[in-house]
């Protein structure tokens, strides 16, 4: 009798619909929740260096001087440690993943245009400070 | 008397991916003896805890296997935590074992797949990588990944699953479970499968218990240890009989981990239903010092972390041993005696992770 165990399923199989997706016709399942690739907004940064601190992969780099945020695609295990651990929350996880790398390191440098903005002034002693 | 000749398996054999060598000793297609040579793969990741913080080394003890990553990340945790006297939350002990719970669904699962896939029977073997997706669905909407989930930290859990989505969990169970039963039907009662495994690779419960075999391995053998019944996590307040198996054959360890299949199922509808509301992690001050010998139940049989740390931010020394390494000196048992194309079979019966094993 065992030698149709699987008749039930292979039937059920064959009427069903596949269970897989065509992709990359149909794009695939993602979650709000799911880790794909890691996404800096340049214009928030403060180059303050904790991402690259903190990332176990060591794939970041951060350049006060130059002002430059690197990431190395191929390093980055796309963990969310650095996004967890940014002060001014710029950086962000998007849910696809990154596409394919175009240089041979898989290094893309993104220039960082945060401004610092001006301090008010302090007011002199002994002069009346500003409303 | 005829003539000994040896054969080489792997480490690149079709039918398993990952990088073991064994020397098959063969009279005729006998297997006489076998010599296992393992270190093809090895990656250093117990010196990278002197590298990184104790905090972030999370991320690369969940890396040590592809998966039961969780259940890596965990142990790991576990044992930082109990260096350092922290007192986790039970809303976080409650989750990280409804992870370790799906992991474990989904590792038997890729097993199943991997083990049908061994006997050539490849409608199985998509039929029970399908049921698989369903759990990996579940791990990404909860945790992000799907598998490597990274939502285990030392102090807790990084994110929570709503009241809302774990009784829908649950719920969804149900389906699944129909489906399971349907699946292991199949790996349990069909007669072309019994005839590949009933009496094939036979290890008795005296070999299984003195060669130190593990997890499934060992169940099958009707040695009843099973790590979970310590009461790590919240293991200590669900119900749960390990499973065993008297045979100790390729059958037997199959029998075993489709029971567990189904009292993964029934730990995971416990948790849900038992989970309390409250925090899912505590502040870490401090840093660890001291050592610990953290132990849990993976789907191959136990883990062990040893930890230890000298007060500073850098741990000084980890140590993974993994259930594989336990399950070769067994391996080499049940290879004794076999028909040459019964190997494949039976290597795969002890669930090897080579990746795991060499870290
Ligand atoms: S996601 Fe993880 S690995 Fe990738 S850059 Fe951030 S911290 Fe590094
Ligand atoms: S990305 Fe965030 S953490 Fe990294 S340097 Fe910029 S501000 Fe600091």
């Amino acid at each position: 009798m065992g030698y149709f165990e699987m008749a039930k399923t292979a039937i059920k199989t064959v009427m069903s619909k596949p269970a897989t997706l065509m992709y990359p016709a149909r794009p695939g399942k993602m979650t709000i929740l799911s880790r794909g690739h890691v996404v800096i907004d340049v214009s928030r940064c403060i180059s303050c260096g904790m991402c690259m601190k903190k990332c176990p992969a060591e794939a970041l780099c951060v350049d006060k001087e130059a002002k430059t945020w690197t990431i190395d695609r191929l390093r980055c295990v796309v963990c969310n440690s650095c996004i967890e651990v940014c002060p001014v929350h710029c950086l962000t996880m998007e849910g696809h993943y990154s596409s394919a790398v175009l240089t041979h390191s898989g290094l893309e440098t993104f220039t960082i245009t945060y401004v610092k903005p001006e301090r008010p002034k302090k007011s002199e002693p002994g002069e009346p400070a500003e409303a | 008397m005829s003539k000994k000749i040896v054969v080489p398996f792997g480490p690149q054999h079709p039918v398993l991916p990952e990088p073991i060598h064994l020397d098959l000793v063969l009279e005729d297609e006998t297997v006489v003896d076998v010599v296992p040579s393992i270190g093809y793969i090895h990656r250093g990741l117990e010196t990278l805890v002197a590298k990184r913080e104790f905090t972030e080394y999370v991320y690369i003890a969940e890396r040590t296997c592809g998966i039961c990553s969780f259940i890596h990340g965990m142990t790991y945790c576990q044992g930082v935590e109990q260096i350092m006297d922290l007192e986790v939350p039970a809303r976080a002990h409650y989750l990280r074992t409804i992870w370790s719970e799906y992991s474990r669904l989904h590792s038997h699962l890729l097993w199943l797949g991997l083990f049908a896939d061994a006997m050539g029977f490849e409608n199985l073997f998509m039929n029970s990588w399908r049921l698989r997706e369903f759990v990996l669905d579940v791990l990404e909407e909860t945790t992000g990944g799907r598998v490597i989930q990274g939502s285990c930290k030392v102090g807790g859990v990084r994110r929570d699953i709503s009241n809302e989505k774990l009784s829908a969990m649950a719920a969804d169970l149900k389906g699944f479970e129909t489906e399971l039963v349907d699946l292991s039907e199949v790996f349990l009662h069909d007669d072309s499968l019994k005839s590949r495994l009933v009496g094939v690779g036979t290890l008795s419960r005296t070999d299984a218990y003195d060669l130190g075999a593990a997890g499934p391995a060992a169940r099958g053998s009707g040695v009843a240890i099973d790590l979970r019944k310590t009461g790590y996590a919240a293991y200590r307040e669900l119900r749960f009989e390990p499973a065993t198996e008297s045979a100790g054959d390729c059958y037997a360890r199959c029998a075993v981990r489709i029971r567990e299949l189904f009292s993964s199922i029934d730990l995971i509808r416990q948790a849900v239903e038992k989970i309390p509301e409250g925090e899912i992690e505590v502040k870490v001050k401090g840093t660890p010092d001291g050592e610990y010998f953290s132990r849990s139940e993976q789907p191959r049989g136990e883990l062990v972390h040893y930890l230890k740390g000298n007060g500073t931010k850098h741990l000084v020394r980890s140590r993974i041993r993994t259930p594989t390494l336990t399950n070769v000196p067994p391996l080499v048992k049940m290879l004794q005696g076999c028909e040459l194309a019964d190997v494949p079979v039976i290597v795969l019966s002890i669930d090897p992770c080579i990746g795991c094993m060499e870290r």
